[in-house]
C-alpha cells in the first residue's frame, strides 16, 4: 500500500519516445502517448507534440510539468516575436528560445525537447535540446527513455532525401519498436508532418501497429491468449 | 522568549516564499520525542467524465488525519465559477486554499471582461500556481465545466502538469475508479448512465481503499445549468443505532434565569432636519 502511495505522489513524468526527422521538403515529428506516475499510467493517450506557432511544433519528454510550462512560455515569447517581426518566426528562433529557457534553468528543469518545423528561409529543420540546454541542429533527432533502443535502428535505416511517406513510415516503425521494448513508452503513435503546404496530424492506434518478436496479438479478453496462435515474425 | 518567537513568526522572509526559520526547532523537538502534528489529508477518490450534454464530477466525503477519520462528510467538490467545479484530493488545506484563490481570481476576471469564465482560464491559473510551488502544494485536482467552447475536463497534478481527457480519476482510489471507468465508459452517455457510472467508480474506491469512505457527492454541469447532488448516495449508513435512543439520567440543571434588556444609547428624533455641512 505504501509503495503504491509513494508512486502516485511521484512527479508526473513522461518516460517517452520522441522522434524528429527531416525529409525532402519538411519534417515529420513522432511520439508515443504514455504519461506515467511511478508505475501507474496516468494518461494513456497524451499528446506530446505541442504547437508553438503555425509552422513550429515541439516534442516533449521528461517531467510533464516542466515541459508543459517551458512550451507555454516559448509559445508566449514566439507570439510576441511574430507580432514584432511582422512575419512567421523561423524554426531556429523557436529552438533558441527553448534553449535559452532550458539552459538558464538547467538546475531546476528536467525535460528534453525536440523542436521541428518549416520556414521559408531554411526549409524543414530539426533541433534537439536535451537535458542541460545544449542546442544541436540535426537531420534527425531522437529523445526520451525509449530512444536508447533506436540508436542502432536509425544508424541503419536513416537515409538522406526521403519522401514524405517514407519518412512518416520510418517514424511510426521506430516509435512502435521503442514501445515494444521500453516499459515507459506505450499507447498510440502520433505524428505531425510540417511542410510548405501546412501541418498534418496523424494517429496510429496501438492495436494497428506492427507486432515485433514474440509480441502477442491484441486481445479482447485475457482468456483468449490461451487459445491464440503464435504470430509469424515480421520480415524487414 | 515569547516576544522573540512572535517577532520571528511575523517577519516576512526577505526573498518571499517559504520561511524555513523553524526547521531547526522542529528537528530539535522530534529528536526529543515530540511527534509532529499530522495534517488533514483526504485519502480520496475524485472522478470526472464527459457525457453527451456536459460534465459529471464525483467525489467521496471522507477526510483523514493519519489513521483517524476527522470528517465523515466533508465537501470535496469545490465551487470555482457558476459553470465550473473542481474536485480536490491531497492535503485538504491546500486544495481548499488553491480552489478558493482561483475562484476569486475568476470572479474578478468576470467583472473585468463581462463574460462567463472559461475552463482553460481556471486551468492555467491553477497550473501556474502549483508549478511555482514545485509540488509542495499537495493538491491533485479534477477540474470540469461547460463554457462557450463546450464541455471540458482536466486533471491537474501537484507538480503543475495537466491532462485533458474524457475521463479522469485522482486520489488514492484513482486506480480502482479508473478500472471501473475503463470497462464501462463509452462516448455519448446519457445523464442517468453517467451519474450511475460515476457512483460506481466512487463506490469501488470506497469499498476497496481504506482512505476513502462515507458518501458519494455528484455534480452535473451542463450548458447553462448545474446540479450539485450532495450526498447522492449513502452506501455507509450507521447500522447499529440503539432503537431506544439515548437517555441522559441527569439533565443540565437551570440554576438561574436573568434577562437584561439592552439600554438605548441613541435617541431617534422623528421628523428631524437632514444633516447639513
Amino acid at each position: 500500500m505504501d509503495l503504491i502511495k509513494a508512486d502516485l505522489n511521484a512527479p508526473h513524468s513522461m518516460g517517452t519516445t520522441i522522434i524528429g526527422v527531416t525529409y525532402n521538403g519538411g519534417v515529420v515529428l513522432g511520439a508515443d502517448s504514455r504519461t506515467s506516475t511511478g508505475v501507474y499510467v496516468a494518461n494513456r493517450a497524451s499528446d506530446k507534440i505541442t504547437q508553438l506557432t503555425d509552422n513550429v511544433y515541439v516534442c516533449r519528454s521528461g517531467s510533464a510539468a516542466d515541459s508543459q510550462i517551458v512550451s507555454d512560455y516559448v509559445r508566449y515569447f514566439l507570439h510576441q516575436h511574430t507580432i514584432q517581426l511582422g512575419q512567421p518566426a523561423t524554426v531556429k528562433v523557436a529552438a533558441n528560445l527553448v534553449r535559452l529557457i532550458a539552459y538558464s534553468n538547467k538546475n531546476m528543469l528536467q525535460t528534453g525537447l525536440i523542436v521541428g518545423g518549416w520556414d521559408k528561409y531554411e526549409g524543414g529543420k530539426i533541433y534537439g535540446i536535451p537535458l542541460g540546454g545544449t542546442i544541436i541542429e540535426q537531420p534527425f533527432a531522437i529523445g526520451g527513455s525509449g530512444s536508447s533502443y533506436l540508436y542502432g535502428f536509425f544508424d541503419q535505416a536513416w537515409k538522406e532525401g526521403m519522401t514524405k511517406d517514407e519518412a512518416e513510415q520510418l517514424v511510426v516503425k521506430a516509435v512502435s519498436l521503442a514501445i515494444a521494448r521500453d516499459g515507459a513508452s506505450g499507447g498510440v503513435v502520433r505524428t505531425v508532418i510540417i511542410n510548405s503546404e501546412g501541418v498534418t496530424r496523424n494517429f496510429y492506434p496501438g492495436d494497428k501497429l506492427p507486432l515485433w518478436h514474440e509480441e502477442l496479438e491484441p486481445q479482447n479478453s485475457l482468456l483468449d491468449i490461451l487459445n491464440s496462435t503464435i504470430p509469424e515474425p515480421m520480415h524487414i | 522568549m515569547e516576544f522573540k518567537m512572535a517577532q520571528a513568526a511575523a517577519e516576512v522572509p526577505p526573498k518571499g516564499g517559504f520561511s524555513f526559520d523553524l526547521c531547526r526547532r522542529n528537528e530539535m523537538l522530534s529528536n526529543k520525542g515530540v511527534p509532529p502534528p499530522s495534517f488533514r489529508k483526504t485519502g480520496t477518490t475524485i472522478v470526472g467524465l464527459i457525457f453527451q450534454d456536459g460534465v459529471i464530477l464525483g467525489a467521496d466525503t471522507r477526510a483523514t488525519e493519519g489513521p483517524i477519520v476527522c470528517d465523515k462528510n466533508c465537501e470535496k467538490i469545490h465551487y470555482m465559477a457558476p459553470n465550473i467545479y473542481c474536485c480536490g484530493a491531497g492535503t485538504a488545506a491546500d486544495t481548499k486554499a488553491v480552489t478558493d484563490m482561483v475562484s476569486s481570481q475568476l470572479q474578478l476576471h468576470r467583472y473585468h471582461t463581462g463574460r462567463e469564465s472559461r475552463v482553460v482560464t481556471a486551468l492555467t491559473l491553477l497550473k501556474y500556481h502549483l508549478f511555482n510551488y514545485q509540488g509542495y502544494f499537495q493538491a491533485a485536482l479534477v477540474l470540469g465545466g461547460v463554457d462557450a467552447n463546450g464541455p471540458h475536463l482536466h486533471t491537474i497534478y501537484p507538480h503543475g502538469s495537466t491532462d485533458t481527457l474524457p475521463l479522469a480519476t485522482m486520489g488514492s482510489g484513482s486506480l480502482a475508479a479508473m478500472a471501473v471507468f475503463e470497462s464501462k465508459y463509452h462516448e455519448g452517455l446519457t445523464k442517468a448512465e453517467g451519474i450511475n457510472l460515476v457512483c460506481e467508480a466512487i463506490c469501488s474506491g470506497i469499498f476497496n481503499d481504506l482512505g476513502i469512505g462515507s458518501n458519494v457527492d455528484v455534480c452535473v454541469i451542463t450548458k447553462g445549468h448545474k446540479e450539485y447532488l450532495r450526498n447522492h448516495q449513502l452506501p455507509n449508513p450507521r447500522t447499529y443505532v440503539n432503537s431506544k435512543g439515548f437517555s441522559f439520567p441527569k439533565k443540565t440543571e437551570v440554576l438561574l434565569t436573568r434577562v437584561t434588556p439592552l439600554e438605548e444609547k441613541v435617541e431617534v428624533i422623528e421628523g428631524g432636519d437632514a444633516m447639513e455641512e
